[in-house]
Order: C-alpha cells, then structure tokens, then sequence
C-alpha cells in the first residue's frame, strides 16, 4: 500500500507565551521554535504501522521552505521512505483551499492508494483533508482513530463521535482520511535517527513541476487580539496555591462548592 | 588393628585407586568441556575494558571478596555466608590433597608438614564443622522459615528454594564424608600426632565410632571418601548450572567490577564519538550487545534477592525487580548457549524477557549495586538497554515532550532560553545580591551552573537564590551562564539519549570554558554528578554543600540558634550526592552547626538511603506503581520521629514535598533545602554600598 502523509511545520507553542506581532494580525515567530504538527506525527506513525503490516511504502510531502526539511527528515527518521518538499514562492501565502489545491496537483501526479493528514494543525481550521478529498473526488472520513486494512480495495476504520462514543465504517480505497490523535502511541525519534537520515535527498518540487495553478485567496486573516475581559470574568493571578485558594475562596462565596 | 586408605584398598580384586584416578580424571574433563561453553556467549559479548588498574582491583579483591565486607549488612544471612566461604577456603587445601590421597596414600601438601600442618589441620577439622552448622543453620532458613526476601514473584518464574537446600545438601554430605574419613582412620589407629580438634564433627564422629569392628571401620572409610570423591567432583560440575555458579566467578566478577562511581558506560568502548554514527545498532538489544563483564555478572548471581530488597522502584510495586534482570538473563543464556548443543536463536530482549516499563521503571539510585556482595552492575545495563529503546523509538509518550523539549531548548520544560537567567532580575533579589550573567565576554573566578529546574521551577529559584546569597556573602566572583546554559543533562545520558547528552555537553563545555573559571557550583547532586563524571576538562565541581562547609570552617558565618527548639530534623541523602558521590558528611555537618539542631538519622540513611522517585527526566515518567516513592521516604522520616525533613537536591524537595500533601503530612512533616535553612539561620551583613 503506497501511503501518502501530508505534513505541516507548525510553532511548538505549547509552553510558551504567545505574543503578537506588530501588524497585530499574527504571532510574533522570532522566540519559536518549530516542530511538526502533533496531529500530523500520529498520521505518520499510523502510516508507518499500516505498511509494517501490509506492506508497501510511506511518503510524506509538506508544503513550505527549505526550514521544512527538518520535520521532512525527522519523520523520515520514524520509518517514512520518502520526502517531498512542495517548495514555490507562488505558495507562500496560502488558506486552506488553496494548501489542499496544491496537494491536490501533488497527489493527481502520483499513484498513491491512501492519503492521511492530521485532523488539524495549528490554526485549528481542519480544512484541508477535506477539500483535498473532494478535489480529488475520493471517499473521506475525518477524525479517525482506528485503521484497518481489510483487503486492497477496503478498510475499517473507526471515528470517535460525539459523547465517546465509536463509529466503525468500512470505506474504499484509494481515500483520504483526517487522523485523531491517540490513534497511536508515535515512536520517539532520536538524534541519531535523525542524522542517518541528514544526507538523504529531499527532492523539491514547484508548481510548474505539480502542474499547479494558482487559486485566488478567499480567506484572509485580518486581525488577532486576545478577547477583552467580559462582564462577571475574572483573571486569577498568584502561584499555583495561590491560585487554588483563590478559586476555592471564591467557589464558596458564590455557592459552587459548600 | 590397622585400615587402608584407598589408594591401597582392593574390592572384588580391583584396586580402587583406579576409580581414585578415574573420577577426577573424567570430571575435570566434563568440567572444562562445562566452561568452555559457558564462555562462548562471552566471547561473543561486545568488548569491555577492565584489564586496567589492577592496584584497585586487589583492593576490591581483599575487601569485597576476601574479607566479604558486604555481607554482615545482612547480618544473619551474612555471618551463615561468611561462614561457609572462610570454611571453603580453609578446606581447599585439604580437599585437593584428599583427590591426591586416593591414589598416593602418603599424600601430604610439602608446607604443611610438623607443627603448621598439625595446626592446619585442627583449622580444617573446624573449618568442616563450622560449614556444617551454617549449612544446617541456612537450610533450615531457606528451607523452613523462608524469608519473605527469596519469594519468587509469579510473573518471575518458579520458586528456586529447590536449589538453595539440594546445594546446602551437598556441601553437608562433603562435611560429614571428609570427617567421618578422618574418623575412621583415627579410631583404627592413625598416624602418631594426629587428633580429631575437641568438639568438631571429625571429633564427635571419632566418639561414635570408637568400638567398632576393623572391617566397620575400613568400610566407612573407604565408602566415605568414595561420598567425597564424587561429591566433590558433582559439585564441581553442578556449579556452572545455576546459582553457586557464582562460587566459581565470584572471584573474577569482583576482580574486574566497576570501579568508578557515578558514571555511566561508553556506548561502546574503543569508539570516537564521530564514530557513534556510523554505528548500525545502539545499545542492548539482544543478548550479545551486553558486555563479557555484564554477562558473567549474570553468571554471578547468588539470587540472594538483597538488590531487590533494598530496590524502591521494587518497594512502590513498579515492575522493576533488580534480581530479575540479572536472573532472567541468566537463564536466557543457558538456554541459547546450552552445555549440550548448538548456540540458538535468542529472542529481542525487549518483548522477551523485559518489559519496556521494566527498564524504565529504574530511577538509577544505585541502591542495588550498592547492596550487590558480587559488585553487580545495574545502572549501566539499564542504561543500555534504554539506549536501544532509544534507538527503535520506544519511548513512553511522557518522555518524548521533555526529550523534545531538550533537543529545541535545552531544558525539558519548553521554556525558551531567554527566560532562564531571568531569576537574577527580580527587584528585591537584585538589590541585594548582584549575580553576574557571564555572557560576552564577562567572566568570574566562580561559575553557579543553575540546571534547569533552577532556572524556571519557582520553589527550586528561592533555593537558588539562597544559594547566591550565601555565595555573595562569602566573597565569591560569582555568575550565571543564563542564557548559554542549557540543562546538564545527567539524566538525559541516564534515560539513554546518548547523541543528544553529547550534543548539549559539548555546548555546555565550550560555554563554560568562555568565562574559564576556577570553579563551579551547584545545589543540584545531579548536575554536580555529570558535570564531575561525564565532561571532560572542566575546572573542579564543587556541591554548594561543599563550599558551605569551607565557609563553615573559614568562620564565615555567624549563625543565629533555631527558632524552634522542639523540632526534631532528619537528613535525607540525596542518591546523587550520596551513594554516586560518597557526600554523606558534609550535609550533616552543616546541620549540625545550627545551634539547637535536634537530629535523627532515619533507618535508611547514608549509602542505604531511599530514592524519592528520581531527577530530571524521571520527573515526567509516568510509572505503574502501588505508591510514589516520595510518599514512603516521608513516612520513613514521620517514623524516625522528625518534623523536618531536610534535603540538599532540587527533586528530592520537588517529590518529598508533593509527597507530605498526598500522604497527608502537612501539618507533622516540613520537607525544607539544606541551603535553605541554612541561609535562614545565617546573620548577614546589609551588603556594603561602598562597592559603588
């Protein structure tokens, strides 16, 4: 089974305060460092599982600069064959349609049965794996949790739903699927992973070579600010026990807790 | 009335002397066969080096083996032990004479003649009785009274008291035949001057037998060398079977054991870093990757169970037991390299006899191979085999973030490395306390190495600050590397991410050779321990409880009595300052400095002290366990009767005060720093303002 991940290098923002930049309409990148989206590492390491099992190889392609190479390798690390970097100044400003436009271009180049992407990245939009699905005009399922080959045509896959609880489907192949994470437990990439594979070759690939064309904009990002202290909110602010004490304070002063 | 002895002895017209011959003859030939496939897998174990400082190495043959100073830390079980090895070696001698005396009647070792060998053989006559007793004593033990310490846990295998009593079986039946051979020779007439020594067994045999027939006599001779002769010789052979191997290997196990504490085996030895790529495995994985060494630890086991005793990761119901890592390995190489046949395929360690949380489950105390009679390595096997999980990426999800953390960062927290100099700048700290941040170019005699749970854990920053405060208050030339440090990184090498430790100790290392100073300082036992052991050409590493002490000793500080008079303290060694660095004193000497200190040591103190669950990494494990460490050390401290438990590294604080919440201790047990409280007692002097 020939497996396709689509990837995205997004900031590891998890412990870090986040501050805007000086447009005011994005984060200011300069202290960030970057990492591959979280979802995307469980759709990988699922891919890498699916061909351990059934055979075949794993592909992951990102969109960005020469900077991606990085996430490329290290998920080449994890056991991915090959890398593909889509790499054009005609992709530097890009939404979600046009992100799927150009994996689309990438994909109908290729010959590949499955293609997975992370439910979501780092803007939380979960656009992309389904307008990829429906430009490619193949069979989607979002958030999966659980894959299983049945033959070369089937798989059963597993979708947790609304109050946790889980769908089981069968859908045909070839396919896209937005993966969850948990779906898995993704292996641990090592330096040492990562530098026997430095020297592999990703090669870089631009519209003309995808037979891309470009697609007007239609979302535009035009402001970001944190949301202003409604009526009743209140910040908490002290050390951890400060804080619970606070809370705790404040729970019986309002009749929450007696 | 006279007997013979076997060599002149004939049944049914054989002399017996050929079986005399025959029976060593045929044994010694099984045996070396035995040995020689023993020592296949070592062979083909990857390299080790330990043919080197032998001056050490007799030192630790004297000590260890010779005089088995381990061993009365168990004291019943210890003295029984002492017992049969002094009474083995006093009978060496005579049961290698007694297999020349079968066939050469007159058989006397040439130094042992006139008075020495009268007195040699008193020594002997005891020496058997001696072994005797403490075999009946240690079956009885084993046998009957069971020690909860043997149990075998189900998931481990079988129960091995089958073995314990056969072996003390056997070294019985040598005890009674060689002193019933010296008996009946005695009691039929024996050679002038010789005498059963008063109250041994030979001596109490020699009553029993006294009366009887020549022919009862000659018989009882005869048939109770023939008991020994093949006794002996089915010892022999039976040792590399099983656990009394370790009677044969002990002396080389001890011989070439580690000798340096704190430190952490090479990947491989012999290689260059730059090599370590090129590399086409890392670490253990199956069972040639061990070391000849580690392998003939595991041959070395005496399954006495006392690393699993003293094991917490063992005592919290982790599935961790330190006995079995050796044990199950053990019995992984007897079966692929087995006396009869071929060398078979071995399983993968992992998935074959460990388990991913097994090996993870260690924290590295060392408390095992402290307790370890047979100097048993442990922390480097772990090590290992962590380095091979490492390398096949089974690493449990709540290691992968802080190990991510370190490769960005340099701290397992994901705090960006402008904020970790940050602490020096708070107002009122800065007023008071000018520390340096060496950077461009600044330098200073002495370089505070902060780690990184000092530069971004709250509770460990006031330490640190403390700790400043009293470096400032000594005069020291002191700073930070602020920004240019990056987490040390002892148990980065210690959970096995080898290439990472070098790539952060080679960036460390060239940081800290920027501000060349004369010395670094640190509060936490873990950054001292690697930056002692595991860099490379760094000025001296001193514990802040070193250089408090200096301090101490110059008259330095002035120091105010306890507040609280009641209050009773215990110390609580840190393993990284004790055991892996032998700083038991220091502590304690700053303690007891404080006028109105009232201190109690806890059971387990000093090189026995128990683990609060581990540093750096550990920190983010999350194991299978009944209860946390930390919840039994506090419990310990309440027992010992403390109300103030003092400790002198970051993590054991960070654990032990979580700890007295869940055990809920709070309002009887305070855990506090040793640099904390010490600083609260110090009288200091406003800082001058004529520094202006």
């Amino acid at each position: 089974m020939n497996i396709l991940v689509c990837v995205k290098r997004v900031p590891d923002s998890s412990e870090n305060e986040i501050r805007l930049n000086r447009e005011g309409n994005d984060i200011d990148t300069d202290d960030l460092v970057y990492a591959v989206n979280e979802w995307d590492n469980y759709a990988v390491e699922e891919a890498i599982q699916l061909v351990d099992k059934v055979g075949g190889s794993v592909t992951v392609v990102s969109i960005g600069t020469e900077e991606n190479e990085e996430i490329l390798r290290r998920e080449m690390a994890m056991g991915a064959e090959t890398g593909v970097l889509l790499s054009d100044p005609l992709f530097e400003e890009a939404d979600g349609r046009k992100l799927a436009a150009i994996l689309s271009a990438y994909i109908s180049k290729n010959n590949f049965d499955l293609v997975l992407c992370g439910a979501q990245a780092d803007e939380g939009g979960a656009q992309v794996g389904g307008m990829l699905a429906a430009m490619q005009d193949k069979p989607y399922a979002a958030l999966v949790n659980m894959i299983e080959v049945l033959d070369d045509n089937k798989l059963k896959i597993g979708r947790e739903i609304e109050g946790g609880s889980q769908e089981i489907s069968e859908i045909e192949l070839p396919c896209v699927l937005s993966i969850q994470t948990g779906i898995n437990e993704p292996r641990y990439v090592s330096i040492r992973g990562i530098r026997k594979v430095a020297s592999v070759e990703i090669p870089t690939l631009g519209a003309a070579d995808i037979g891309f064309t470009d697609v007007p904009l239609r979302l535009n990002k035009l402001e970001y600010f944190q949301p202003e202290l409604g009526e009743g909110a209140e910040m908490l602010e002290g050390s951890e026990e400060e804080l619970a004490d606070k809370l705790v304070e404040l729970l019986q002063a309002k009749g929450g807790i007696k | 009335m006279d007997i013979v002895g076997p060599a002149q002895f004939v049944v049914l017209g054989i002399k017996t002397q050929i079986f005399s011959i025959l029976i060593p003859v045929v044994a010694l030939v099984l045996f070396a066969y035995i040995i020689s496939k023993r020592l296949i897998p070592l062979r083909r174990a990857a390299q080790d080096e330990r043919f080197n400082r032998f001056g050490e190495r007799l030192a630790q043959i004297w000590s260890l083996w010779l005089l088995q100073v381990k061993q009365p830390r168990y004291m019943l079980a210890g003295v029984l032990h002492m017992a049969i090895f002094f009474g083995f070696l006093v009978l060496m001698l005579r049961s290698i004479a007694l297999v020349f005396i079968g066939f050469q009647g007159d058989f006397q070792w040439p130094f042992l003649d006139g008075s020495l060998g009268v007195g040699y053989t008193i020594a002997k006559d005891y020496a058997a009785t001696v072994v005797f007793v403490a075999c009946v004593v240690a079956g009885i033990r084993r046998g009957i009274v069971k020690p909860p310490r043997y149990a075998v846990p189900e998931q481990y295998g079988k129960d091995h008291t089958g073995e314990a009593v056969f072996v003390l079986a056997l070294i019985s039946v040598l005890m009674i035949s060689e002193s019933l051979f010296d008996a009946s020779k005695l009691v039929a007439g024996g050679e002038v001057g010789h005498f059963a020594a008063p109250l041994s067994l030979a001596w109490f045999f020699t009553g029993m037998l006294r009366g009887s027939s020549t022919e009862l006599l000659q018989g009882t001779h005869i048939v109770s060398y023939y008991v020994h002769d093949l006794t002996f010789f089915y010892f022999l052979c039976f040792l590399p079977f099983g656990k009394h191997f370790h009677v044969l290997t002990s002396f080389f196990n001890v011989l070439f054991l580690r000798l340096d504490r704190g430190t952490v085996k090479p990947v491989r030895y012999g290689l260059a870093k730059e090599e370590l790529d090129d590399l086409e495995s890392f670490g253990v994985k199956k069972l040639e990757d061990f070391t000849w060494k580690h392998m003939l630890d595991f041959y070395s086991c005496a399954d006495c169970g006392r690393c699993s005793d003293q094991c917490p990761a063992n005592a919290v119901k982790r599935p961790l037991s330190p006995r079995f890592i050796t044990i199950k390995a053990r019995d992984l190489l007897f079966k692929t390299f087995p006396v009869w046949g071929q060398p078979q395929e071995a399983p993968a360690l992992i998935g074959g006899i460990y388990t991913e949380d097994e090996i993870w489950s260690c924290t590295t105390c060392g408390a095992c191979e402290e307790e370890c009679p047979l100097a048993i390595e442990y922390i480097d096997k772990i090590v290992d085999l962590r380095r091979g999980l490492i390398d096949e990426g089974m690493v449990p999800q709540s290691l992968q973030k802080p190990l991510n953390a370190l490769e960005k960062r340099g701290n397992p927290y994901g705090k960006t490395a402008k904020q970790r100099g940050k602490w020096i700048e708070e107002e009122e700290f800065a007023q008071t306390v000018p520390v340096k941040l060496l950077q461009g170019g600044e330098t200073a005699d002495t370089l505070f190495f902060v780690d990184s749970v000092g530069s971004y854990d709250d509770r460990i920053i006031e330490i640190n600050r403390k700790a400043a405060q009293l470096l400032h208050h000594m005069d020291k030339d002191f700073g930070i590397l602020g920004e240019q440090e990056k987490d040390a990184g002892n148990e980065i090498r210690r959970f096995g991410e080898e290439m990472l430790f070098q790539e952060i100790k080679e960036h460390n290392t060239e940081a800290i050779l920027e501000v060349a100073p004369q010395e670094i300082v640190t509060t936490d036992p873990h950054t001292f321990n690697t930056l002692r052991k595991d860099y490379e050409g760094l000025p001296p590493v001193r514990h802040i409880s070193q250089v408090l002490v200096e301090g101490l000793a110059q008259g330095k500080f002035s120091l105010r009595p306890l507040e609280e008079k009641d209050l009773v303290y215990t110390y609580h060694d840190p393993c990284y300052l004790g055991r892996h660095n032998l700083l038991y004193d220091e502590p304690r000497q700053l303690l007891d400095a404080l006028p109105g200190m009232k201190r109690v040591e806890m059971e387990k103190h000093r090189d026995r002290s128990f683990c609060c669950s581990g540093g750096g990494l550990a920190l983010f494990y999350e194991p299978e366990e009944e209860t946390r460490m930390g919840v039994v050390r506090v419990q310990m401290a309440r027992e010992a009767g403390a109300d103030v438990l003092v400790t002198a590294c970051p993590f054991c604080l960070i654990n032990m005060e979580d700890a007295v919440k869940i055990a809920g201790l709070e309002n009887e047990l305070k855990v506090i720093d040793l640099t904390e409280l010490f600083a609260e007692q110090v009288e200091f002097v406003p800082t001058v303002a004529a520094a202006v």
